[in-house]
């Protein structure tokens, strides 16, 4: 049982970041993503010392109000200090970093957060954290809960607005045409970026979690021109990297997280390689074939 | 004893290892970063920091000890296979590249974090200490360490100094060196082993994630402070280097304080300090002088309606009533008397109850004003053959921008013409 519930967790992680990954890489924004999932850290350790827990609704906003945050500070060096942008990105990302590890040593004794948990999580520990209900019974993990809500929150937010995503995605200058905001729809991207980024940081870490956020979408990518078969293939390529990781990381007795990862990159892999459309190999048939 | 003069006299080896560690790895990573800043591949350090990861524990495995040498050839080779998938990705696929840096990085780091953890199950003793290749140590640097960041950083100096010139001219104009006939690809891979070197020594010191931090920071905040390499090199590795004291002094007098962490605080700070208040590149010094050319063209906009105004009536000084500037040229009523009353400090008009009219230097600058518009759009007109109804939006931008000496030589050209296109006459100083 212990398997399924660490197994689980990882999918609906995956899926939620396999889901808004489709759409960062497309907008050319991979490195934004993993800028958040490190600038979250001094929110998390705050929001952290403020409400006490780390499943709280507050943790989600103010998640949500960071990652605005971290994607503004990179606009606003980028525009107004005219800094370019990939030094914008790693600026902004390394310094709130430190902020969130030296609050970590400050706030030591009150805040149940330590480095490695930061870097790769503690999904190994998932099924521990069990929910019991008044009468006793067993509900399962609490983790599950939380990124099964989270899931749906990602879903609802894609299908309320695949319109105005697709339309700021693959043509933003007819997107503003027609009267949808462009940066009101980036914000909201990055905002859901960011909560995802929160709540799964417990089980996957700060870093494992780009993983995620990219390598499924990637190999999506490479799979179909369709995109809305390429949000499907990204989940399905996200579950799949979870299910093979934990049953590598279990046969080496390694990290779970840093397993789904190494997965997540060979399925990329293969993808690059197999793809009946873009891949490698078939492109080289095709060559040799003419 | 005062903890400020206990630490800076450097008594303590230990107090000594740190801060020669600290500032040795921040001023070299700082020197080496500058031309990755500048190459526009801050995001490739990195890369470069996590895919070491995997390269560390293989070579730990291998050697089955913590073996310097070991550990850094291992890292050189998965940071360096870091970058050819990544090139690779971008050449043969169509993912962009930024996908493919977040792609390798973060694989390259789980397949890393897996490494390290099976080592650390493995129940080998000496593989404590491993994980400070994650975090940094910058606070328990022993004299070894010393000895292989000197080298590094020896290495580092040596090389940057013998191809100064071959860089810097790979970072602004790749495809001149290429057609001078510099060897473009062996630069860029000596450089991008420095990269890699600098990457090796400065994690065990600040940890994965804030590497590119020390890398690039100091050479972002150098960046606003000038334009020549030379000096924006000496300014990155001096900003570097006292963010390694001051991060080495920090959890000196507090233990609990990291010292990887708190370096990228000060060099992040002092990077923040100068984005706003550098002279000539910084924001405040740029909105002030945004605003110093907004009230100019404020000033000679008004100065110019109350000119025509003058025009039509065959007077210059007639006083008038703010709705008669508006309906000229549309205003906030309060936006136009702030304006009227800076003209008014500054003498170019005279104030009678609520009606303005211009002085003497008033009516020569909206004169000057006027005159080069028209000039312009003369000009516009003879020599570029544009329509005579096409030329009024350029000179109204023309018109605030020129100088004496091209006033001067516009109305040489056209050979001081008495009407402009539109047949209005063109007012020359008398």
């Amino acid at each position: 049982m212990n398997d399924f519930y660490i197994i689980l967790t990882a999918s609906l992680v995956a899926s939620s970041c396999a889901l808004l990954g489709c759409f960062l890489i497309l907008r050319k924004m991979a490195m934004v993503g993993d800028a958040i999932s490190h600038a979250v850290l001094p929110g998390i350790v705050l929001a952290f010392l403020f409400s006490g827990s780390r499943d709280s609704v507050t943790m989600l906003i103010g998640a949500g109000l960071i990652g605005v945050f971290t994607t503004f500070l990179i606009e606003f060096f980028h525009k107004k200090a005219r800094l370019q942008t990939d030094a914008a990105i790693g600026v902004t990302f390394t310094w709130l970093f430190a902020v969130g590890v030296v609050l970590i040593s400050i706030f030591a004794g009150k805040v149940d957060l330590d480095q490695d948990c930061v870097l790769y999580g503690e999904i190994a520990y998932v099924p521990l954290d069990l929910i019991i209900s008044p009468s006793g019974a067993n509900l399962g993990p609490k983790a599950i809960y939380v990124m099964g809500f989270v899931l749906t929150l990602i879903i609802i937010f894609i299908v309320t607005g695949y319109k105005e995503l697709f339309l700021t995605t693959f043509d933003p200058a007819y997107a503003s045409a027609i009267g949808i905001s462009t940066s009101l729809w980036h914000y909201l991207l990055m905002s859901a970026v960011s909560v995802t980024t929160v709540s799964s940081f417990e089980s996957v870490g700060a870093i494992l979690v780009v993983a995620l956020l990219i390598a499924p979408a990637a190999t999506a990518y490479l799979l179909t021109d369709n995109f809305k078969w390429m949000l499907v293939l990204a989940c399905a390529s996200g579950v799949l990297a979870s299910l093979t990781g934990y049953y590598l990381a279990v046969w080496l007795d390694g990290s779970i997280a840093g397993a789904i990862a190494a997965m997540s990159g060979i399925i990329f892999g293969l993808a690059m390689v197999f793809s009946p459309t873009h891949g490698l190999f078939f492109k080289k048939l095709r060559q040799v074939a003419h | 004893m005062n903890p400020l003069i206990e630490f800076f006299s450097f008594s303590d080896p230990n107090i000594r290892y740190v801060v020669l560690g600290s500032v040795l790895l921040t001023a070299s990573s700082a020197i080496v970063g500058t031309f990755t800043f500048l190459n526009k591949r801050s995001l490739i350090g990195d890369a470069i920091a996590h895919a070491v990861l995997p390269g560390i524990c293989l070579g730990f495995i291998v050697a089955g000890t913590k073996n310097p040498l070991v550990l850094i050839i291992g890292a050189f080779i998965t940071g360096w296979l870091s970058l050819i998938v990544v090139e690779y990705i971008t050449r043969k696929t169509r993912i962009k590249e930024d996908t493919a840096i977040g792609l390798v990085l973060s694989v390259f780091f789980g397949i890393g974090i897996l490494m390290l953890t099976v080592i650390q199950k493995s129940g080998n003793a000496s593989q404590s200490g491993l994980d400070h290749f994650l975090f940094g140590k910058a606070a328990a640097l022993v004299g070894s360490d010393l000895i292989a960041f000197l080298i590094v950083a020896g290495i580092l100096l040596i090389v940057v100094y013998m191809m100064f010139k071959e860089f810097a001219l790979l970072a602004f104009d790749k495809a001149y060196a290429k057609s001078i006939g510099y060897p473009v690809r062996t630069l860029e891979l000596i450089l991008t082993s420095l990269i890699v070197l600098a990457v090796v020594i400065g994690i065990q010191a600040v940890g994965v994630v804030l590497m590119a931090a020390i890398l690039i920071t100091p050479a972002a905040a150098a960046r606003f402070w000038t334009d020549k390499v030379v000096i924006m090199v000496f300014l990155a590795s001096a900003f570097g280097a006292f963010s390694g004291l001051a991060g080495a002094y920090i959890s000196f007098v507090a233990p609990a304080m990291p010292t990887g962490p708190w370096i990228v605080i000060v060099i992040s700070t002092i990077a923040f300090i100068s984005f706003f208040l550098a002279p000539k590149r910084g924001v405040v010094y740029r909105l002030i002088r945004q605003n110093n050319i907004r009230q100019t063209i404020n000033n000679e906009n008004v100065l110019k309606v109350l000119y025509q105004l003058g025009e039509e009536n065959k007077n210059f000084f007639i006083p008038r009533h703010l709705d008669e500037i508006i309906r000229r040229r549309k205003y906030e009523k309060s936006t136009l008397q702030s304006i009227l009353r800076r003209l008014l400090n500054q003498g170019y008009v005279e104030q009678t109850g609520n009606l303005w009219s211009l002085s003497d230097a008033g009516k020569n600058k909206a004169q000057r004003v006027v005159k080069i518009h028209r000039l312009w759009e003369l000009y516009l007109t003879t020599y570029m053959k544009i329509a005579p109804d096409h030329v009024h939006e350029d000179a109204e931008t023309i018109e605030h921008l020129l100088t004496p000496e091209l006033e001067a030589e516009l109305e040489k050209q056209l050979g001081y013409a008495k009407l402009d296109p539109h047949q209005t006459n063109i007012p020359y100083h008398e």
